[in-house]
C-alpha cells in the first residue's frame, strides 16, 4: 500500500494539460522587451550621433513641433481607442470591438500617412538619411518605428478578419490582448522619441 | 535611392557570371559538395525518404527531434569550420621564406573570416541551443516546450543562416574583414563586393531564430516545471539554460540593430559607421562587444550545466554547493554586461575607463572560480567513474582554468596593450572555447547520447578521440601563446624573412591541428560504430549512467510525450531521490495526452526568409519585397489554422507504457 501512495506522492497521476495559451502573455512581454532593446539601442545611436550635423541642417531647422504634435496626438488617441476596443471584448461585444479597431486602425493609419509626408518633405530639402550621421539616426529610429505601426496595423486589419470569422473565442481573445500590449508599447516608444528626439531636438 | 552598381540589372540584380569563383580550390570543393549533394538527394530519393523525413522531422514541433537537428546542423558546420582552420594553420606553416603559401589574399581573408564565424554561430549556437532544447524540457517534466511551432522555426531559421554562409563559398564570395566585421574596412568603400552582405544577411537571419528560441525557453522554464520544481530545486543544467536564455533575448537585439545599421551604411548610403559625414566607426565596435562579450557567456554557461550534472552523476553525489552554483551563474549573467571594452583597450578610453573594464573583467572570473571549486569538491571522496563524460570534464577544468588565467592577464589593460590583436589572444580565446564549450559539447554528447537513442557510445573510439582531442589542443596552441609574446599579429598570411626564426613554432601548431583532426575522424568513426552496433550497445534501462535528474526517470529514446504521468518534485536532484525512495512507477489509469501538431508553417517561412536574404544580398529587390510579401502572407494564413493540437489517445499510451513496463521486468529478471 505504502507503495501506491508514494507513487501517487511522486506523480501527478490526474493531471490536467495546460490551457492553450498559457505561456501566451509571458512570451510575448519577453519578445517586447527584446524589441524594447532595439529601440533603446537606436535611442543609443541617436543619443551618439545625434549632434553630427556634418556641416549639414539641425533639428531646429528641420523639425516642425505643430506637426509632430498633431501625430503625438493621432497615436495617443489610437491608444485611447483600443483601450476601449479591449474593454468592449471584455463585455462581448463584437460590434463594438470591431467599431474601435477600425477607428484605432484610423488613427494609426493617419500617424504614418504624416509621418510619411514629414520624411518626405526632408528629403525634398536635401536633409535625407544619407546626409549626416544625425539625420542617419534620426530616419532609422523614428523609421524603425514607423515600420513597428505598420505591422501593427497588418495585424490589426488580420484581428478583424480572424475575429469577423471566428468571432471573441479564447484564441482571438489571447492575439488582441497581444496586439493591444504591442500597440501600448510602441505609444510609450513614440513619447520616447518625441521628447527625446524632438523637443529635446529644437532645444539643442 | 536604390544604388546603382556598375553592373546592376533590375531582374538579377548584383548577380552575374563574375559570381561564380574561379580560384580552383573553390572549384573542386564546388565540385565535391555538388556531387555530394546530388549522391546524398539520390540515395534520399532511392530509398523513399523524402516523406518520412518530411513528416517526421522537418515538420516536427517534437523538441527532442528539433534538439537533433540542431546538432546535426553543428556537426555538419563545424566540420567546414574546421576544414577553414587547417586552411589557416596550413597556409600559415607554408607562407615562410618568400614562399607565398597556397591561399591568396583574397581567398585566405574569407577563410579566416568564414571560419570565425561558422566556429561562434553556426557551430557553437546550434550545439548548446540544440543540448538545451533537447534535455531542458525533459528535467522540468515537461511535454514540450512552451511555443512548439516557434521552436520548430527557430531552428529552420538558424539552418537557413548557415544555408547563406555556405552558399556564399559558391556564389560569390564571403566577408574579408574578420569575424566581427568592423567598419570603415567592411563599409561599401573597402568593402564594395556582396562578402558583407552575405555576412550580415546570414547572421540577421539566423540572429531571428536564435532571439526567438530564447524567448521560448525561457517561456518554458517559468511556465512549465513539474509540479513541486521551485527555482532553487530546478537542475543545475536548467538553471544556466535560463540564464543564458535571458541573456540572449537582452543581447541578440542589439547585434540585429548592429547590422541592420551596417547593412543601411551599405545600401542606402547612410553614415552610421563611416569616416565622414559625422558616421562614427567605434559605435560600431562599442555596440557589437556589447553583444560580443555575452555571447561568450551564452555559449560557456550551458555547458557549465552539462559539467555539473556530469561530474554529480559520476561521483555519484548531489552537486557540492548547488545554492552558489545558482548564484554564480546569475552574477556571471549580470556581470557579463559590464566587461565588454576589454576587447578593445587600445581604442584609446583614458586610463580610468579601461581600469574600471579591467576590474570588472577581473571580477568576473570570481564566480568562475566559484564554480571550479563546486567540481573539485564534489569530486573529492566521491565515487568517480572515468567515463567518457568524465574524462571530457576533467580535461576540460584543467584546461580552462589555464585559458582563464590567460584571459585575467589580458585583462590588466596595459598588459593588454602589448597582447592586443596578437596571436597570444587567439590562444587565449581557443583555449576557453575549446576546452570549455566544445568539450563540454563533447562531453554532453557522450552523456545524453544513450538518452537521445537508446544505446550508448562506443568507448574505444571515444577515447581515442579524447586522447588526440587534448593534447592536440595543446600542441596547437601553446605556440601561438608563445609567438604571442613575440608580438606577432593574427590573420597573417606570409611571413617575412625576419619571421624565420618562428617557422618551426607554426609547424608545431599544424601539427596540433592534424591531431585534432585525427581527433575529429576518430569522432565520427565512434558515431558510426556505434550506430553500426547499436543493438550491442542497447541501454533498455533508460537510466545508464545511475542519473539524478527527470530526464533519466523516463526510457530511453524518450516516448513523444516524454513522461505518461507527470512527475512531482520534491528535493534537488528529483530522479535520485525517487529511486531512495524506491517510487514505483504507475503502470495502469493513463489519460489522453495534449499534444501540439507538427506544422510545415516553420520550415516555409525560414525557406522565405532564407530566399529574402539571398535576395537583399545581391539586391534583386523585386525577389525581395515578393519574399516579403510571402513571409507576411504566409504568417497570416498560418493564423487561420486553429487545428494546432491533438490528444494521444490513453489507449496508446497504454501499449507504449506497458511495453516500458515489460522491458523493465525483463530487465529487473536479467538482474535477477
Amino acid at each position: 500500500m505504502a507503495s501506491t501512495n508514494l507513487t501517487e506522492q511522486y506523480y501527478d497521476l490526474h493531471e490536467h494539460a495546460h490551457p492553450d495559451g498559457y505561456s501566451t502573455t509571458l512570451g510575448f512581454w519577453i519578445y517586447l522587451m527584446s524589441d524594447c532593446l532595439i529601440f533603446g539601442m537606436l535611442f543609443a545611436t541617436f543619443a551618439v550621433l545625434g549632434g553630427n550635423y556634418a556641416g549639414g541642417p539641425a533639428p531646429k531647422d528641420l523639425f516642425e513641433l505643430p506637426l509632430v504634435a498633431v501625430n503625438t496626438s493621432l497615436l495617443l488617441f489610437s491608444s485611447i481607442t483600443y483601450g476601449f476596443a479591449m474593454i468592449a471584448m471584455q463585455n462581448g461585444s463584437k460590434k463594438g470591438l470591431i467599431g474601435w479597431l477600425i477607428l484605432t486602425l484610423c488613427f494609426g493609419l493617419g500617424f504614418l500617412s504624416i509621418e510619411l509626408y514629414e520624411f518626405h518633405n526632408l528629403i525634398e530639402e536635401g536633409a535625407g538619411p544619407q546626409r549626416s550621421a544625425f539625420l542617419s539616426a534620426f530616419f532609422t529610429l523614428v523609421g524603425t518605428h514607423g515600420l513597428h505601426v505598420t505591422f501593427g496595423s497588418i495585424w490589426l486589419v488580420t484581428l478583424l478578419f480572424q475575429v469577423g470569422k471566428h468571432g471573441l473565442t479564447e484564441a482571438n481573445k489571447r492575439r488582441l490582448s497581444c496586439l493591444s500590449l504591442f500597440w501600448h508599447f510602441l505609444d510609450v516608444v513614440w513619447i520616447g522619441v518625441f521628447t527625446f528626439v524632438y523637443l529635446m531636438g529644437v532645444l539643442r | 535611392m536604390i544604388p546603382t552598381h556598375s553592373h546592376w540589372t533590375p531582374l538579377l540584380g548584383r548577380l552575374g557570371p563574375d559570381a561564380i569563383p574561379t580560384e580552383p580550390i573553390v572549384l573542386a570543393t564546388f565540385a565535391a559538395v555538388t556531387l555530394g549533394g546530388i549522391a546524398l538527394v539520390g540515395a534520399l530519393t532511392y530509398f523513399r525518404l523524402w516523406s518520412y523525413l518530411w513528416k517526421e522531422w522537418f515538420t516536427s514541433v517534437d523538441h527532442k527531434k528539433i534538439g537533433i537537428m540542431y546538432m546535426v546542423l553543428g556537426l555538419v558546420m563545424f566540420l567546414r569550420g574546421f576544414a577553414d582552420a587547417i586552411m589557416i594553420r596550413s597556409q600559415q606553416a607554408l607562407g615562410f621564406g618568400g614562399s607565398d603559401g597556397y591561399l591568396n589574399s583574397h581567398h585566405f581573408d574569407q577563410v579566416f573570416t568564414a571560419h570565425g564565424v561558422i566556429m561562434i554561430f553556426f557551430v557553437a549556437m546550434p550545439f548548446v541551443t540544440g543540448l538545451m532544447n533537447y534535455v531542458v524540457p525533459l528535467q522540468i517534466g515537461a511535454r514540450d516546450v512552451s511555443f512548439p511551432f516557434l521552436n520548430n522555426f527557430s531552428f529552420w531559421m538558424t539552418a537557413g543562416g548557415a544555408v547563406l554562409v555556405m552558399l556564399s563559398l559558391f556564389v560569390g564570395e564571403f566577408a574579408r574583414t574578420g569575424w566581427l566585421a568592423y567598419p570603415p574596412l567592411s563599409e561599401l568603400a573597402y568593402s564594395p563586393d556582396v562578402g558583407v552582405d552575405y555576412y550580415v544577411w546570414s547572421l540577421q537571419v539566423a540572429g531571428v531564430g536564435t532571439t526567438l528560441s530564447g524567448v521560448n525557453l525561457i517561456a518554458t522554464i517559468i511556465k512549465l516545471r513539474a509540479p513541486g520544481m521551485g527555482l532553487m530545486k530546478m537542475p543545475v543544467f536548467t538553471w544556466t539554460a535560463l540564464v543564458t536564455n535571458i541573456l540572449i533575448v537582452a543581447v541578440f537585439p542589439v547585434l540585429t540593430v548592429v547590422l541592420a545599421l551596417l547593412g543601411l551604411d551599405r545600401v542606402f548610403h547612410t553614415n552610421f559607421f563611416t569616416n565622414d559625414f559625422g558616421g562614427s566607426p567605434m559605435l560600431y565596435v562599442n555596440l557589437i562587444w556589447i553583444w560580443g562579450h555575452p555571447e561568450v557567456y551564452i555559449l560557456v554557461l550551458p555547458v557549465f550545466g552539462v559539467y555539473s550534472e556530469i561530474v554529480s552523476t559520476f561521483c555519484s553525489k548531489r552537486l557540492f554547493g548547488y545554492t552558489s552554483m545558482v548564484y554564480a551563474t546569475c552574477v556571471i549573467g549580470i556581470l557579463s554586461y559590464s566587461v565588454w571594452l576589454h576587447h578593445f583597450f587600445t581604442m584609446g578610453s583614458g586610463a580610468s575607463v579601461n581600469s574600471f573594464f579591467g576590474i570588472t573583467t577581473m571580477v568576473i572570473s570570481i564566480p568562475t572560480g566559484a564554480k571550479l571549486f563546486n567540481w573539485l569538491f564534489t569530486m573529492f571522496r566521491g565515487r568517480i567513474r572515468f567515463e567518457l563524460p568524465m574524462m571530457w570534464t576533467v580535461a576540460f577544468m584543467l584546461t580552462f582554468t589555464i585559458g582563464g588565467m590567460t584571459g585575467v592577464m589580458m585583462a590588466v589593460p596595459a598588459a593588454d596593450f602589448v597582447l592586443h590583436n596578437s596571436v597570444f589572444l587567439i590562444a587565449h580565446f581557443h583555449n576557453v572555447i575549446i576546452g570549455g564549450v566544445v568539450w563540454g559539447v563533447f562531453a554532453a554528447i557522450n552523456y545524453w547520447w544513450p538518452k537521445a537513442f537508446g544505446f550508448k557510445l562506443n568507448e574505444f573510439w571515444g577515447k581515442v578521440s579524447f586522447w588526440c582531442w587534448v593534447p592536440g589542443f595543446w600542441i596547437a596552441f601553446t605556440p601561438l601563446y608563445m609567438l604571442g609574446f613575440m608580438g606577432v599579429t593574427r590573420r597573417m598570411r606570409v611571413f617575412d624573412a625576419s619571421f624565420d626564426a618562428m617557422r618551426i613554432y607554426y609547424w608545431v601548431a599544424l601539427f596540433g591541428a592534424l591531431l585534432i583532426a585525427a581527433g575529429i575522424g576518430a569522432m565520427l568513426v565512434q558515431f558510426a560504430v556505434s550506430i553500426w552496433k547499436r543493438e550491442e550497445y542497447k541501454d533498455e534501462s533508460g537510466d545508464i549512467w545511475g542519473g539524478r535528474t527527470l530526464e533519466w526517470a523516463t526510457s530511453s529514446p524518450p516516448p513523444e510525450y516524454n513522461f505518461a504521468f507527470t512527475p512531482k518534485v520534491h528535493d534537488i536532484d528529483a530522479w535520485a531521490d525517487m529511486k531512495a525512495k524506491g517510487v514505483a512507477r504507475p503502470v495502469d489509469g493513463f489519460q489522453d495526452i495534449y499534444m501540439p501538431q507538427g506544422t510545415w508553417a516553420g520550415i516555409v517561412l525560414a525557406g522565405l526568409s532564407t530566399v529574402c536574404g539571398f535576395a537583399l544580398i545581391w539586391q534583386v529587390w523585386w525577389l525581395a519585397v515578393v519574399m516579403l510579401v510571402g513571409i507576411v502572407g504566409t504568417a497570416i494564413f498560418h493564423t487561420f489554422n486553429y487545428n494546432r493540437t491533438f490528444y494521444i489517445k490513453a489507449d496508446h499510451v497504454a501499449e507504449v507504457e506497458a511495453a516500458r513496463t515489460a522491458q523493465l521486468a525483463a530487465l529487473e529478471k536479467g538482474a535477477a
